[in-house]
């Protein structure tokens, strides 16, 4: 299909701001410029665009929950902080068309009234970061950001603030934190970041993929970006495969296609390994249930796949493939030490229980564990989620309770043989 | 030589006039001081190696904080080196989509090639190898990172030429 938000990932240097122009960049801006300020929001929420850092959260919709009329200033604050495993989709945008990811922070500055934004990349995205600041420096010296832009009556900044690593800090009151100076530790909501974000004012929290849409939706415009994906679920967006397939890495895709596709077609994935065949995928990212290989005949956006019998998500859109060599007690195993590695241990069942389940998967993995431990794992998942402040505590409840729930045998069988029969890593 | 079990660092502890210019920048993009204390601490190590309590003191003072509030953030994100660290930092990345693509058989090549275990440092303080989670590069896997630079689709050739390179 055609390419939309990656048309420049290709192109040379379109991470300068004379190229990105070339191939059509700030014309949407300009376009805004002329535009009601109010015209924008509605603009977004008839596209459809739904959130790309994983809840899917409409973006129109959040943006107009920002207070309007206060003389408090508001900030943008772009979620860049890309660590859910499986996906490497925001690193490639700030890397190879910065700009995009600028001029749609742009526009929400002159839309939203806002002071500045600031971008919370991941701090082990040395080229991203890198690149962001040289479109930055552009941007000023071409009087795109700073004062009173092209005459627009805006002044408005944008900084890029590094992380250090804390995967917690995806999350996006931890990233608030986080910004402010601060350990990374999610706060209780309400109240939400439109009302009390960063510094303690209204402030807007999208993702990067998300902010790069928006130039597109202004150029297109509403009804083609709506038209592109399925129902609810506007545009194209970019899936990112890994793991045992053919044709591992990240395509445009419509929002909406079928997960089979992906993982199969040509286009895509190119289906498994020769010799090989498919067990179970994931398809938004390791938070996301996984699901088996004969459950792939849904469509992948944020609605279908939340339905019975697949009760999973589309999260980031990172699908990751594992075929029959693949060990799934071990990859639950490998998932639950990440857990409990990266929970940032405000909350007692989180801080506690994922090191509960990361112990007892790896008995279970290693053969060790009675028959009694499979259940008593699904007790903690369980008492975990939705028990803890931020999502993080559901996530470890789903994603390993997807693996008891889908491949029960397999646990039982490591259980009764007293090993895994799977080769090593 | 290094040292690595150094209690603080050698020499003043005093930033470079350079990193003296990009302190006022960093204080000046977030309405009050504390909200540089992340960007402070990446060019405090970048300029100092590691974040020794000496280190961390003085940034504490440069931002005006208790020096518990730097400890306990330096503390919090694994960025951040409270001992010293080897020259090059090689991570690996073995988070679930590397890990069945071979992440681990990378770690243990390394490992073997030099002699030391994950958190470990070669006894020349060139290098010390670590276990990251999810690199976002999962699509070209097994991969490391080194210096901020991403190796992909690693093959132990393509490993030992990028080892060879790191003194």
């Amino acid at each position: 299909m055609e390419r939309v938000i990656t048309a420049n990932w290709h192109v040379e240097k379109a991470y300068t701001l004379s190229v990105y122009q070339q191939h059509g960049g700030f014309k949407s801006l300009k376009k805004v410029f002329g535009m009601e300020r109010g015209a924008v929001v509605p603009e977004l929420i008839k596209s459809n665009l739904r959130g790309r850092g994983g809840a899917g959260f409409p973006v129109g919709a959040k943006w107009s929950f920002l207070p309007k009329g206060t003389d408090v200033p508001k900030y943008l604050v772009v979620n860049a902080d890309e660590g859910e495993p499986g996906t490497f989709k925001d690193r490639f945008i700030m890397e190879r068309d910065p700009h995009r990811l600028m001029e749609g922070c742009i526009i929400a500055g002159f839309t939203l009234g806002l002071k500045a934004a600031y971008i919370y990349v991941r701090g082990e995205l040395v080229l991203a970061t890198r690149r962001m600041e040289a479109a930055i420096a552009e941007l000023y010296a071409a009087g795109l950001l700073g004062k009173n832009i092209q005459g627009s009556g805006l002044d408005f900044d944008i900084y890029v603030h590094r992380g250090a690593g804390a995967y917690i800090c995806g999350e996006e009151t931890a990233l608030i934190e986080s910004l402010e100076g601060k350990t990374g530790q999610p706060r209780l909501k309400p109240p939400y970041p439109a009302v009390v974000g960063v510094f303690g004012c209204p402030t807007v929290v999208n993702n990067v993929e998300s902010i790069a849409c928006v130039p597109l939706v202004i150029e297109r415009g509403a009804e083609w970006w709506a038209a592109q994906g399925s129902e609810k679920n506007g545009g194209p967006k970019i899936v990112q495969i890994s793991g045992t397939v053919k044709r591992p890495g990240t395509y445009e895709v419509p929002n909406g296609i079928s997960l089979r596709d992906v993982v199969f077609s040509d286009l895509y994935g190119g289906g498994p390994l020769d010799g090989r065949t498919i067990r179970a995928v994931i398809p938004g990212g390791t938070s996301c249930p996984v699901l088996r290989a004969d459950q792939l005949d849904v469509k992948h956006d944020f609605d279908a796949l939340k339905e019975k019998p697949f009760e999973t998500m589309a999260g980031t859109s990172g699908v990751i493939v594992m075929d029959e060599t693949v060990c799934v007690v071990r990859i639950a195993a490998r998932i639950a030490r990440f857990y409990h590695h990266e929970s940032c241990g405000q909350c007692t069942p989180c801080r506690e229980g994922t090191g509960w389940v990361s112990k007892i998967l790896d008995r279970i993995e290693a053969g060790g564990a009675k028959r009694a431990e499979v259940d008593q794992l699904l007790d903690i998942v369980n008492n975990i989620r939705g028990n803890t402040i931020c999502p993080f505590g559901d996530a470890v409840g789903m994603s390993i309770g997807a693996y008891l729930r889908q491949f029960p045998e397999e646990f039982i069988a490591h259980v009764e043989q007293g090993r895994c029969t799977y080769p090593a890593w | 030589m290094f040292n690595p079990n150094a209690t603080d660092i050698d020499g003043p502890i005093l930033f470079s006039p350079e990193n003296e210019k990009e302190l006022a920048t960093l204080i000046q993009r977030y309405p009050y001081k504390r909200a540089a204390l992340i960007p402070v601490l990446h060019m405090a190590q970048s300029q100092f190696g590691w974040l020794s309590p000496g280190v961390m003191a003085y940034v504490a003072q440069r931002l005006e904080l208790p020096e518990g509030k730097v400890l306990q953030v330096a503390s919090f994100y694994t960025m951040f080196d409270k001992k010293p660290a080897g020259r090059h930092k090689v991570e690996v990345c073995t988070s679930v989509p590397c890990c069945m693509m071979g992440g681990f058989a990378v770690v243990r090549h390394i490992s073997e090639r030099l002699g030391i275990g994950v958190g470990e440092t070669t006894a020349d303080g060139s290098v010390t190898l670590l276990e990251a989670e999810c690199l976002a590069g999962c699509g070209y896997a097994p991969l490391l990172q080194v210096n901020g630079e991403f190796h992909e689709n690693l093959t132990p050739e393509r490993i030992d030429a990028l080892l060879a390179t790191l003194r």
